[in-house]
């Protein structure tokens, strides 16, 4: 039998071997990131999720200034947690926007009694067609958008207190 | 061990999180086209749910695959193409988001390993045989 | 004390193993000081490793929640059989049955093994102890079974609903049995090259065992493939999924080796394939087992997951393997070639079976591994499902099952094509008839599924022609089991090709009280129920099944709320009838007090089970017919 066809099977298997080894070492991540980073946010117009706020559209979003988009619902455990890291936003002056997913007006309302409300708007993406087109997967997550309504970053899960700071200073930057 | 519970738990729906909303319109229903519903059905299985541990959207109890469900039987309804919708998810989410994949400078061994297995299979085998005398 | 009973045996097997490999290590290289002990070591480490799985099992019987195992996974309200087999529902419990099965398979050539060399024999059972001694340290050093837990918690945690059911039970032992039993043939194949002796004699001491191993396989992939089917609600009996993938592909290997091994008894030919694929199939095991506890791939069906058990899992498949496929490439330059064949011949259509079974392998294991591949070599994530593997393994699958038709009907040594196509125009002509015939009934029917039914016709004759002309009664046992088997697969692809094409399914939103038709079935929704038992509520709907004039059925699908852990299932309800099965499910209510009815008609879907139930029959019978014969014969040169 030929050389090579007799060492290939050890071969091959070191490749396998060298991919599953990967596999071991390689951070776990199960987030799957939005491909739309960096693209225009899509057309949309969302009608108000809640008496008190109006709805959102795509159109609030590029004109003029940069926003935070967070997706979120009154039913997402971990959105409480992220709570307080919203109002730390809105109260440096960032305009945050909310999209609420598969949601009750009333369910909306006690969770903004409870947990505060930094949202200037509200859309209610009732069949999670926004957060779709968006490229988003789950909730919470945020997307900085700047003032030409082009996304510029993405936070999956609730923001932490230590990234306040950091988005801050890139809604900041953005133009 | 909890994390074999959990696993397992996906199969069925996790009742930590959810929303309690009714689930979309055409979540849930068949499109009343036969062929369409067939178009829809088909393009289903190989999407995959984004949520979920290695299934597709037909076969997920999971919200965001029951809305993902409903937005592929409303396009298909509206005349939209099934390979248009899955290159629209495909632009979002990435290759990952299907099940059926590209043909592209990454995947082209994938699609070629039938051909090039036989391939050399044969080869190696050709000399198991000998010439046949008349 | 048992638990500390069953942890003194695993050392002392593993003690034992020690030596085993040590004893036959020195035998092999000529010094027979201990050769003596090498059989009885075996037996022996056999022997502890089973009190260590029965002690466990009995521990987790008597739900002894001192031992952390148990009370991660038990439970005291839970029915007696899933206690008992809440044992192997974990990773400790089942990776102790798996080093069991190991040992007792190794001590089952040690002590039913008589037509092998001696040297080859001891051989054999060093390599046996060379994959244990890797095993037991996984089991002692990194998954021990019976660590304690202190203090001693009040109850279980173990009530997981869809760890309690008969399916799950069953399946991890026959699956095990098979992927374990497989280790045999690689040991085999260790001792043979260790040994150079390499020929018909070892190929049919070998062939039992592969057989044995390749039933249970059967047995296992197809009970799983039905349990997964009733239970997960979707009405889907194969998804491709990383887990069902790693259960696949050992049976692949094994299938090619069971032919191959039948070519080197008889011919004395493919003797570096046999080798090779007596290494691939155990090979395919264990990177099955790796990929199922590593968390490496995403799966439904994935065990616990935990990195670090599985680097140390990873490390056993490099040294056993790449030692393997090492002593291969050094080795197998040296076995003398065996003879050659005629391109027409019984033996050429065998190495067709090889080839097309390998490539097949191959398909599925690069599909399953190409997602991490990508990953490593370029960062993107990719998914590969379905559609690749029907695509791709689709049509070669068919092409083997034409093989499989013509194959038998092909004399050994040297044949002829007219002969051949008058021995196989029967089963050519049903082909195309019944190709014909479900065309112009179905003409919207996909190609794979039309060749299929077609394929599956012609191999369903194909495979009786054989008896054809025989005395029944005469007729070697080994040559029905051939027979039975490829009916059986015959059968099976006839009912994954009928699944595929004419599946009906209606999703409603019902009302009490309205009808839905599906199939020949006329459906009413006639209640909706809450019921209890002690660990679930649920919503339970009563349907009235009725088939034209025939009698009416009740049907009860149920939408289970559990509350320890809180899952909700849901529990179908199956109808069978002779030409298929109504398949039904109750879902949620809509905001309008509608309910939503998933309700299936699947025509013929049984024959896949069916099939696969007919293939490890066939194989049981092989396994008796030649053991038997053994037995009679013992110096037997031709079949």
């Amino acid at each position: 039998m030929k050389q090579t066809v007799r060492w290939a099977p050890l071969v091959l298997f070191i490749l396998l071997g060298s991919a599953m080894t990967y596999g071991l070492a390689k951070p776990d991540s199960t987030n799957i990131r939005s491909k739309m980073i960096g693209a225009s946010v899509p057309t949309f117009t969302l009608p108000p999720a809640t008496a008190g706020l109006p709805g959102l559209a795509s159109s609030d979003l590029a004109a003029g200034r940069p926003h935070l988009v967070n997706i979120f619902a009154s039913w997402c455990v971990p959105c409480v947690a992220e709570a307080p890291q919203l109002k730390a936003i809105a109260d440096a002056g960032v305009p945050v926007m909310g999209i609420a997913v598969r949601d009750r007006p009333e369910a909306l309302q006690r969770f903004l009694a409870r947990n505060g409300n930094p949202f200037r708007a509200i859309g209610a993406d009732d069949a999670s067609q926004v957060q779709m087109a968006m490229g988003s997967s789950g909730v919470p997550e945020s997307f900085v958008v700047d003032g030409h309504g082009r996304i510029l970053s993405q936070v999956i899960g609730p923001i932490n207190p230590e990234d306040v700071a950091g988005i801050v200073a890139e809604v900041r930057a953005a133009r | 061990m909890t994390r074999l519970f959990l696993a397992l738990a996906l199969i069925a729906a996790p009742v930590l999180a959810d929303s309690d909303m009714p689930p979309a319109p055409l979540a849930d229903t068949q499109l009343p086209d036969p062929r369409q519903e067939a178009q829809a059905q088909a393009l289903m299985e190989t999407i995959r749910c984004l949520v979920c541990q290695g299934q597709s959207i037909a076969d997920s109890n999971a919200e965001l695959a029951g809305d993902m469900r409903a937005m592929v039987r409303q396009r298909i309804a509206a005349g939209e193409k099934p390979a248009a919708i899955r290159a629209w998810l495909v632009r979002r989410y990435g290759s990952w988001v299907t099940y059926d994949p590209p043909l592209d400078r990454v995947t082209w061994i994938l699609w070629a390993a039938p051909i090039l297995f036989l391939g050399i299979g044969l080869w190696i085998a050709r000399s198991s045989f000998r010439r046949r005398r008349a | 004390m048992i638990a500390e009973a069953g942890l003194a045996a695993l050392w002392l097997g593993a003690a034992l193993c020690a030596l085993q490999l040590v004893a036959a290590g020195l035998a092999v290289r000529g010094q027979d000081a201990l050769a003596g002990i090498v059989r009885p070591v075996a037996v022996a480490q056999a022997a502890l490793t089973a009190l260590a799985f029965a002690l466990l099992i009995l521990l987790f019987v008597r739900v002894d929640l001192s031992v952390a195992l148990v009370f991660e996974n038990d439970h005291s309200a839970k029915p007696f059989l899933y206690r008992f087999a809440a044992a192997w529902g974990n990773h400790e419990g089942s990776m102790l049955m798996w080093v069991a099965i190991l040992t007792v398979a190794g001590a089952a050539v040690a002590l039913f093994e008589r037509k092998l060399e001696e040297r080859t024999l001891l051989a054999t059972l060093g390599g046996q102890a060379a994959i244990g001694l890797g095993f037991y340290a996984f089991l002692l050093f990194a998954s021990n079974p019976f660590a304690r837990l202190f203090p001693v918690p009040p109850e279980g945690r173990g009530l997981n609903p869809l760890l309690q059911d008969p399916g799950l039970a069953f399946h991890p032992p026959t699956l095990y049995l098979g992927y374990v039993g497989l280790s045999v043939a690689f040991s085999f194949a260790i001792g043979a090259l260790l040994t150079r002796d390499v020929g018909p004699a070892f190929a049919r001491a070998m062939r039992p065992w592969v057989l044995g191993a390749w039933i249970f396989l059967t047995i296992g992939i197809t009970a799983g493939s039905y349990w997964a089917y009733y239970e997960l609600g979707w009405g889907g009996w194969w998804f491709w999924d990383p887990v069902e993938n790693a259960s696949l592909m050992p049976w692949l290997a094994a299938t090619a080796l069971l032919h191959s091994v039948t070519v080197l008894a008889t011919r004395d030919g493919l003797r570096a394939w046999t080798l090779m694929l007596a290494v691939l199939a155990f090979s395919m095991s264990m990177i099955g087992t790796f990929l199922v506890r590593s968390g490496i791939l995403t799966s439904v069906h994935a065990f616990a997951v935990d990195p670090r058990r599985g680097s140390f899992l990873l490390a056993l498949l490099f040294i056993y393997i790449g030692g393997a496929l090492a002593l291969f490439g050094a080795r197998v330059g040296t076995v003398r070639e065996g003879s050659r064949f005629d391109p027409i011949s019984r033996e050429a259509g065998l190495v067709a079976n090889n080839l097309l079974l390998s490539a097949i392998l191959g398909i599925v294991l690069v599909g399953t591994l190409y997602p991490l591949l990508v990953e490593a070599a370029t960062g993107t994530k990719l998914s590969v499902g379905p559609p690749y593997f029907n695509a791709a393994a689709g049509p070669l699958a068919l092409i083997l099952v034409a093989i499989m038709a013509a194959g038998p009907l092909l004399r050994w040594r040297r044949d002829n094509l007219k002969p051949l196509a008058r021995r196989i125009a029967p089963a050519a002509i049903l082909a195309l008839a019944v190709l014909a015939a479900v065309k112009l009934a179905a003409p919207t029917i996909h190609i794979l599924s039309l060749l299929g039914l077609s394929l599956a016709a012609g191999l369903a004759l194909a495979s009786v022609a054989p008896l054809w002309k025989r005395n029944l009664l005469r007729t070697p046992l080994f040559v029905w089991g051939m027979v039975v088997a490829h009916l059986g697969v015959a059968v099976s692809l006839a009912g994954m090709a009928c699944d595929s094409s004419f599946t009906v399914e209606k999703l409603v939103a019902a009302r009490v009280g309205e009808r839905v038709a599906v199939g020949p079935y006329s459906i009413t929704l006639d209640a909706i129920d809450p019921t209890f038992a002690e660990n679930w509520q649920a919503l339970q709907a009563t349907l009235l099944v009725r088939r034209g004039e025939g009698d009416t059925l009740t049907l009860t699908p149920q939408a289970r709320a559990y509350w320890a852990p809180p899952t909700e299932t849901s529990e179908t309800a199956i109808h069978t009838a002779l030409d298929g099965q109504l398949y039904t499910v109750i879902g949620k209510q809509a905001a309008d007090g509608r309910w939503q009815l998933r309700l299936w008609w699947k025509p013929f879907v049984t024959l896949i089970w069916a099939g696969g139930a007919l293939i490890a029959l066939g194989g049981a019978l092989a396994l008796v017919g030649r053991v038997w014969r053994g037995r009679r014969k013992p110096a037997e040169q031709w079949l």
